[in-house]
């Protein structure tokens, strides 16, 4: 017993394959990318490619929370769009300043996702059919506002979205990625090193048990859809500094997005197995599709669709061979 | 030298639910520094009194004392906080995570509001030092083997100054060596003073761990003895009862049969059944005796192709088949009803009807319905025959009573026609008159030809019907007795207690 | 039947709503041979939802999901529109939009049935890659097709009334036959209800769940084609978006529960009547059409709220707690992998 235990620790643990696999496919799409295409293998393309995702990377993040519990949010994308809404529009009628639109809209997110946590745990209800709900109304509520794009001129949200911040070697990035890099920073630093975040794990791999061993499973599943509905409003203020406009169709279909990126990065759609750095190689992923497709040239957009498609049918595949094995 | 006062009294519970009385006036108590056995056949009221003692259900009556204190629990979380830690039957712990934080998840040791892993490990190592074991605490909980994993829940239940551990049926999954390991640790824990509540089915175990012993029936308390004091027959003799029910005899003689029907030879699985012969005879009824967990169970579910066998084979009417899959023996008119009801057996949103001829339409595939005339002419047929009530086919079947529930899987069975009926503790739970009707019905279809795998924990009832008795002890099948003037039920327990060594 | 109760409430008072703002919401008339109407056109338009919705029910009832049935419909346009506009005739057209649809759905039930994938991830993978796919059929433009044969599918009349009412009655009819009549209906209320005794009863699901995938795909697949009709173009971006969700949303307000097990038809043609009315009543009443999500979101919270025992339980107070937690109880986690 205590010999095969040590041969274990001794090869690469189980629970970091798939995000090995991810970061593999990650090198070796930069590597082909490199050789096929001129000026491709720079580290600039693969900056570009966190600044156009610091958003999709920001709603990963809450993604994965609620995902690790074993749920899902469908209300991200409509989340993030009415986060852009409420800031254009706040700002361009009454004149609101940003510094009290930023904080208002990341309450509203983190209290629309409260009370989705609240009703899924409490009433027993399919996170699936409640975030359903939550989109509908996030959605509604942007339309209720306008119908129209509202373009963002504060100051402030501009000096944002025009702002580089230089790294090393004339390389930069934009604000919003810095502000990305924290919250990443941030959630695995909970996800590792705090009571909340184990217990995000254990009530992935058995809420029944993370009950009988006395962990407050309510809270945590409220927590984790709290974090999210955050994650997405804030996603929603990162993308309103990318756009610079607030709209009712801004981020359609996101949440798709985010859950490939969280699936592609190896964590269990079961919940209970995962890392954040699989979802930040699994935004890398995603990204690197578009810019491979976008140097290619010739081929067309739908091939990222097509391509993201098959990419999550391996994944969801290997985790299914895994699995399987574990049991 | 006189016992240590008792660190647990619980004194007259009594637990209602809805339509059964789950405990009614039992008393335990707990000695520190002892390993006491809570003995008692399935639905004794066992797993209740562990549940209302742990704070999973509320008590609807009698008191329960921690330490001369009165208590009363309304979480497994509160119950712990006090000092008493349970492992139960099926792992509960996360899998997923590494074993020093199965052991520390929700109190983990934090410096600075982070959680501290390098304490955290040696912590765990140390305290799985004390119970002999040498494991790696970063690896998952999954890398181990069951029993591994029932330390380890041990490990966290002992951390939290348990001064009462309860261990659920803690042995169902381990093999031999498994559970000498864990008997040590169990040793090891009853010198520090500890008092452990175990629960076994495997009555060996039960007489070389435990001091005292408290036996359950039909909710009540029997008795509380000390396991030295008490001899095996007389200890199944408790659990079982005596049933003074003054029935005639329904076969009850042994006979000749001729046409071997189903004839299992060396047939067994891993961790469920030793490998095992048997040959069952058209119109024969055989009784499978033993306790639970013998693989009374196994037996049964192997012969129907809903577990894979691991190794032997199965002859049908003296051809070898193959049974891989429960509609493969169905095929070959072999019919099976679960324990399980609720589980295994009923569709409980679907009508009294469709349930009975689900059986039916699943042989004839989806593009053959059966006529709805067919159906009811066979449904109200076997209505009136088992006397289903209410006799409404149109009923919701989760609406009938246990009994009434019972009879429509056996419905669903019959209407097939089957050569051999296996009948899995299909009396249990349900009323006496219901009972006695679907004893007779035994009868009457081995009277006409089909053979019936008969299996019951009363033993009374296994003598009133069968030809000839299998006797299973601790999964493996230890003798077979024919059903002769000399075999009565004291035989049978003496069979079973002394697992076939005196026979 | 009691449990439609609830969801017949809801349209009548949608009806009469409508009845007080439009007074002539009822009335039905007779123009060029054809019928014309409110109620008409709420048919009409509710058609493809109906159909997938139908699909979806009986996926729904063995315990799974589809969330693919809107790229399939946007698949099956794009095909079918691309065929046409190619000269092939209308029944090559029609044929290899829905052999492909069946294909589709076929591989989804694959990825449930036999390799044991989670419902809503395995149908998950069509629903991103399929959009692709349509697009790719159609290479990102937006077909026009000009066939009066084609249009008739989504916009026809026959015998005075809308093509697309009948093609819905006729696929109501089918599926009521293969559930009711035969005991497809039977078979797959018993995988919903109970995976492991329908095992025990001897059900071979893992063809009764490829089939109903099949199936689901097949009703896309057919909705695809009268919504492409309808519109005499196809558009793989934008065919059926969302479509899945809609659908999910009428089988739950059917009264169909997502766990699996029993299944209504009628109320799901109900709860697709309701969704589709709501957004007629939206711009009747002269509420801005932007809300229209708003109010989906009100509905499909309060009666997700009200088919929740522990909902029904707090609020009503019938019992006092919901039942604890009982250890590792085997029954709950059996699960349709076979």
């Amino acid at each position: 017993m205590t010999t095969a235990a040590l041969d274990l620790s001794r090869r690469i643990p189980a629970k970091y394959v798939p995000v090995l696999v991810t970061g593999c496919l990650f090198v070796a799409m930069f590597v082909v990318g490199g050789i096929r295409y001129e000026g491709f293998a720079s580290g600039q393309v693969i900056l570009n490619v966190f600044v156009d995702n610091a958003f999709l990377l920001v709603v990963a993040v809450g993604m994965t929370f609620v995902i690790l519990t074993g749920g899902i949010d469908l209300s991200v994308g409509s989340v993030v769009a009415l986060s852009t809404m409420i800031s254009a529009s706040l700002m361009k009628g009454p004149g609101w300043p940003p510094y009290l639109v930023i904080p208002l809209v990341l309450v509203i997110g983190s209290v629309l996702g409260m009370v989705m946590g609240y009703i899924i745990h409490a009433f027993d209800i399919q996170p699936f059919i409640v975030t359903l709900a939550g989109m509908f109304l996030a959605r509604g509520l942007c339309y209720t506002i306008g119908t129209d794009s509202i373009p963002i001129e504060d100051a402030t949200f501009t000096a944002f979205a025009q702002t580089k911040v230089n790294l090393f070697a004339g390389m930069w990035v934009s604000p919003s990625v810095v502000i990305a890099a924290v919250v990443v920073l941030v959630a695995a630093y909970v996800l590792h090193y705090t009571r909340l975040g184990r217990a995000v794990y254990a009530t992935g791999g058995s809420e029944q048990s993370a009950l009988l061993m006395g962990l407050p499973v309510a809270r945590t599943k409220i927590t984790v859809y709290t974090v999210s509905g955050f994650c997405s409003a804030l996603g929603g203020v990162l993308l309103s500094f990318y756009m610079l406009s607030g709209y009712g169709l801004h981020a359609v279909g996101m949440e798709l997005d985010a859950i490939a990126a969280v699936v592609i990065g190896g964590t269990l759609l079961t919940g209970g197995s995962g890392f954040l750095l699989g979802t930040v190689l699994g935004v890398l992923v995603l990204g690197l599709i578009q810019t491979v497709i976008s140097f290619e040239g010739t081929l067309s957009s739908w091939w990222t669709k097509i391509f993201i498609g098959l990419l999550l049918f391996v994944f969801i595949l290997l985790q299914r061979l895994f699995s399987a094995r574990r049991t | 030298m006189p016992p240590p006062a008792p660190i647990l009294r619980m004194s007259g519970i009594g637990k209602q639910f809805p339509g059964v009385k789950a405990l009614d006036g039992v008393d335990l108590r707990l000695l520190p520094g002892e390993v006491h056995a809570l003995m008692g056949e399935n639905g004794a009221g066992k797993s209740t009194l562990i549940k209302v003692l742990t704070g999973v259900h509320p008590i609807d009556a009698g008191t329960i004392e921690l330490d001369g204190r009165a208590v009363a629990f309304t979480s497994p979380l509160e119950a712990q906080q006090a000092g008493i830690s349970t492992v139960y039957q099926e792992v509960n712990l996360c899998t997923n995570l590494s074993v020093a934080e199965n052991i520390f998840v929700g109190r983990e040791p934090r410096r600075r509001g982070r959680i501290d892993w390098p304490r955290m490990r040696a912590r765990a190592v140390e305290l799985l030092a004390r119970l002999d074991l040498r494991l790696d605490v970063s690896a998952p909980l999954s890398a181990y083997s069951l029993a591994v994993q029932q330390m380890v829940a041990i490990a966290r239940a002992i951390d939290i100054d348990a001064k009462v551990l309860i261990l659920d049926e803690p042995t169902s999954s381990l093999d031999a060596g498994e559970v000498e390991q864990l008997f040590q640790v169990m040793r090891n824990l009853k010198e520090e003073g500890i008092a452990i509540l175990f629960v076994s089915h495997f009555l060996d175990q039960v007489y070389e761990i435990s001091d005292r012993m408290t036996i359950l029936r039909n909710g009540r308390l029997v008795g509380e003895y000390l396991t030295r004091e008490l001899p095996q027959v007389e200890l199944v003799a408790k659990m079982i009862g005596q049933e003074l029910a003054a029935l005639e005899k329904l076969h009850g003689e042994a006979k000749e049969f001729g046409s071997p029907l189903v004839e299992a030879r060396g047939l067994g699985r891993a961790g469920a059944i030793e490998p095992f012969s048997l040959t069952i005879h058209e119109g024969e009824v055989v009784g499978l005796a033993g306790l639970l967990g013998s693989g009374r169970t196994e037996i049964a579910r192997l012969l129907f192709g809903a577990d894979h066998a691991g190794t032997g084979e199965v002859a049908v009417g003296g051809t070898p088949v193959s049974l891989r899959t429960p509609r493969a023996a169905m095929n070959h008119k072999i019919a099976f009803c679960s324990e399980n009801r609720k589980s295994d057996g009923l569709i409980p949103d679907l009508t009294v009807r469709e349930n009975i001829v689900l059986a039916l339409q699943a042989t004839r595939g989806w593009t053959r319905p059966v006529p709805r005339e067919q159906q009811d002419e066979l449904v109200g047929r076997y209505v009136a025959a088992l006397k289903i009530n209410p006799a409404d086919p149109e009923r919701l079947v989760r609406d009938l009573s246990g009994g009434n529930q019972q009879k429509v899987v056996l419905a669903r069975w019959l209407i097939l026609e089957p050569r051999l009926l296996i009948l899995d503790e299909p009396t249990r739970g349900i009323d006496v008159g219901a009972k006695t009707e679907i004893q007779r019905l035994v009868t009457q279809l081995s009277d006409g030809g089909m053979a019936v795998l008969f299996i019951s924990a009363e033993l009374e009832e296994v003598l009133r019907l069968s030809h000839k008795v299998e006797v299973l002890r601790d999964r493996r099948l230890v003798a077979e007795l024919p059903n002769d003037d000399d075999l009565t039920s004291d035989v049978l327990m003496e069979t079973i207690a002394s697992g076939g060594r005196a026979s | 039947m009691k449990r439609l109760l609830w969801p017949v409430v809801v349209l009548l008072l949608l009806l009469v709503v409508n009845l007080v703002f439009t007074q002539n919401f009822f009335s039905i008339q007779m123009r060029d041979g054809h019928l014309y109407g409110s109620l008409i056109d709420i048919l009409r338009f509710g058609a493809p939802l109906i159909l997938v919705s139908l699909g979806m029910t009986l996926v729904i009832a063995t315990g799974g999901i589809d969330l693919s049935v809107g790229s399939v419909v946007a698949i099956a346009g794009a095909l079918a529109c691309l065929q046409i506009s190619e000269d092939a005739s209308l029944f090559t057209a029609v044929a290899l939009a829905l052999a492909l649809s069946v294909l589709l759905g076929a591989w989804n039930g694959v990825l449930v049935a036999v390799v044991g994938i989670q419902p809503i991830i395995a149908t998950l993978i069509l629903m991103v890659a399929g959009r692709g796919l349509a697009q790719l059929i159609t290479d990102g433009q937006i077909i026009t097709v000009n066939s009066a044969s084609y249009k008739v599918i989504g916009g026809g009349y026959w015998l005075t009334v809308p093509f697309s009412i009948i093609l819905v009655l006729v696929v109501l009819a089918i599926t009521a036959f293969l559930t009711r009549r035969l005991a497809l209906g039977l078979l797959i209320e018993s995988v919903g209800g109970n995976a492991e005794a329908s095992r025990l009863a001897g059900i071979r699901s893992r063809g009764i769940i490829i089939m109903v995938y099949a199936f689901a795909a097949l009703c896309a697949g057919v909705a695809g084609l009268m919504i492409s009709s309808n519109v005499s173009s196809a558009d793989g971006n934008n065919a059926g978006l969302w479509i899945e969700l809609d659908a999910i949303l009428a089988v739950v307000i059917g009264g169909t529960s997502l766990s699996g097990g029993r299944f209504s038809l009628g109320g799901t043609v109900l709860g697709a009547l309701i969704i589709q009315t709501l957004t007629t009543t939206i711009y009747s009443i002269g509420v801005p059409p932007e809300t229209t999500l708003l109010f989906k979101a009100l509905v499909v919270t309060a009666v997700c709220l009200i088919q929740s025992a522990s909902f029904r339980a707090k609020v009503f107070g019938r019992r006092g707690r919901a039942a604890p937690p009982s250890p590792a109880a085997p029954e709950e986690k059996v699960r349709v992998t076979a």
